[in-house]
């Protein structure tokens, strides 16, 4: 069987929406178009009736009640909305808060707004695998600790944290505890009630979604939680998230939201896993000198973030051209620093500057990753034959040892 | 990324890649760039008598402008005389190659690594 060209293996970045999916969501852009808010007619009803079926596929997924489904724009807005309503609400408890080096820009930027305002961030450092410490995190809660951020699985290395201890932890000492699920939902069990998570973020188009909608886990009960929202107006979704609900999109989100609780049990994440890992072995038993980034163990099971020596990531995605991947070079960034994440993870900047990341999916074949092998193994030894690093390597020097010129 | 024509052809079908002796003399070295900021070109020059290049060989570990500038480089210096391969500037490269301002520092990388394999040059010939 020929492979259609170019394979898409970057389903971290976003992912295509399933046929399912878009099946579902096509009826309520045009027939049911309603406003779901428009309670006096049919049209509307509709509406807010697909809209609360969603809500309850997307709270089945991470074992919440629909009640505590926000929904938002993405995961962007979510994390937003999470660490600075808390922020906003919570002030006179303390000004303090703690996340981790590895965190997506989302939450680490809706930090960094944050210390300008006055507020005090920990960014807790990773080990080695990428993982942080517990005892770690232990130690650095304060009384002053209004909430604790750590995502479940990190979008470039895969690394799944260990988010039960630390909402453990985090309940214990009256902390909140909010948790960007993101990457990791329908690839790893995630229950918010088991994981002791106060506020959970999520996005369609990682999990077969349509882009621009998401949700905010946002706990009911004791002790009570309360957010102040971003964005003012109507008083939509518990008055969190004012806004005309985009009920196609917010159908399409449930959909997926059913789709991936399916995959964990039906196998479905299991053949993806099969596929990352039949690429791994091929290119490990093909080339030496290639790395794996962040721990195989704790990892979802659609990620592979590899460097491979001596060869530049840039160079190599393009002469890989008919494989869509992404890398944590340098030259891939608009600010030619290479990928914070595995800075943190201690990956030295010359690693950095060769790592690829490979996001398998729903939709990937055998035959694609076969194809994918193939490439690889043959613009990596062409790099290699065309990189000084590599001569200079084979001739017995310690590149450690050369007095480079920086520039 | 998107590339152009120039840098695509450069990278997929580069000119004079490889090594010669390094410690002929008639042969310059320049090594530029580090392996933590992404780039390092090996440049070779080898240059007869008279002045003249007669040859250039590159290796580069570097995106894909990086490649395409020292291939570009090598083809450009060939037939010069060090006099006239050392007054080549990195605008040149970068205009040839239609880089964008991103990845200027490329051509400067191969800039500097025509200076460095002459100025070995001239180091073997006790002239520096
Ligand atoms: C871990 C993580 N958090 C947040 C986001 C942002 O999600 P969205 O694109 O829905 O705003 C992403 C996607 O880039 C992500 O990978």
């Amino acid at each position: 069987m020929s492979v259609k060209l170019p394979i898409y293996f970057d389903n971290q970045a976003t992912t295509p929406v399933d046929p399912r999916v878009l099946d579902a969501m096509m009826p309520y852009l045009t027939e049911h178009f309603g406003n779901p808010a428009s309670r006096n007619h049919a049209f509307g009803w509709a509406a807010k009736e697909a809209v609360e079926i969603a809500r309850e596929q997307v709270a089945a997924l991470i074992g919440a009640s629909p009640k505590e489904i926000i929904f938002t724009s993405g995961a962007t807005e979510s994390d937003n909305l999470a660490i600075k309503g808390v922020a906003r609400q919570y002030e006179s408890r303390g000004k303090h808060i703690i996340t981790v080096q590895t965190e997506h820009k989302a939450v680490l930027d809706s930090c960094h707004a944050l210390e300008r305002d006055g507020w005090e961030v920990t960014f807790l450092p990773v080990d080695r695998e990428g993982l942080v410490d517990i005892d770690q995190l232990r130690d650095a809660i304060r009384d002053d600790t209004v909430l604790v951020s750590v995502m479940l699985a990190n979008n470039e290395i895969g690394v799944v944290q260990p988010i039960r201890e630390i909402g453990a932890i985090c309940r214990e000492r009256g902390v909140i505890f909010h948790c960007d699920a993101v990457q990791g939902l329908g690839k790893v069990p995630f229950d918010v009630v088991e994981d002791h998570v106060d506020l959970a973020s999520i996005s369609a188009h990682k999990m077969y979604g349509p882009k621009g909608i998401g949700a905010l886990y946002v706990r009911r009960g004791r002790p009570r939680l309360r957010l102040r929202p971003l964005i003012d107006g109507g008083g939509h979704e518990r008055g969190l998230r004012s806004g005309t609900l985009a009920t196609h999109q917010i159908v399409g989100l449930g959909k997926a939201a059913e789709l991936a609780a399916e995959d964990l049990v039906n196998g479905g994440i299991d053949k993806v896993r099969a596929l990352r890992d039949r690429l791994w072995d091929g290119i490990r038993e093909n080339l030496d000198e290639v790395y794996l980034n962040g721990s195989w163990e704790h990892r979802i099971p659609n990620n592979l973030n590899v460097s491979f020596a001596y060869v530049e990531g840039e160079a190599m995605m393009m002469g890989i051209k008919d494989i869509a991947c992404s890398s944590g070079s340098a030259c891939t960034s608009a600010s030619l620093e290479p990928s914070y994440v595995l800075r943190a993870l201690g990956v030295g900047a010359e690693l950095a500057h060769s790592s690829i990341r490979f996001g398998l999916g729903r939709f990937n074949t055998e035959e694609e990753v076969d194809h994918a092998i193939g490439l690889i193994v043959e613009k990596v030894r062409w790099l290699r034959e065309m990189s000084p690093l590599y001569e200079m390597v084979k001739e017995g020097i310690d590149l450690s040892s050369v007095q480079w010129s920086a520039h | 990324m998107a590339y152009s024509d120039k840098v695509v052809n450069h990278y997929e079908n580069p000119q004079n890649v490889g090594s010669l002796d390094k410690n002929d003399p008639q042969v310059g070295t320049g090594l530029v760039g580090a392996p933590a900021c992404g780039d390092v070109m090996k440049l070779q020059l080898k240059i007869n008598d008279d002045g003249i290049i007669e040859d250039a060989k590159f290796k580069t570990f570097g995106c894909g402008s990086a490649i395409a500038s020292s291939s570009l480089v090598t083809t450009m210096v060939k037939g010069k005389t060090i006099e006239e391969a050392e007054k080549i500037e990195n605008s040149l490269i970068a205009e040839e190659l239609a880089l964008p301002p991103v990845k200027i520092h490329c051509s400067v990388l191969a800039e500097d690594a025509i200076k460095a394999a002459i100025a070995d040059y001239r180091k073997k010939r006790g002239e520096a």
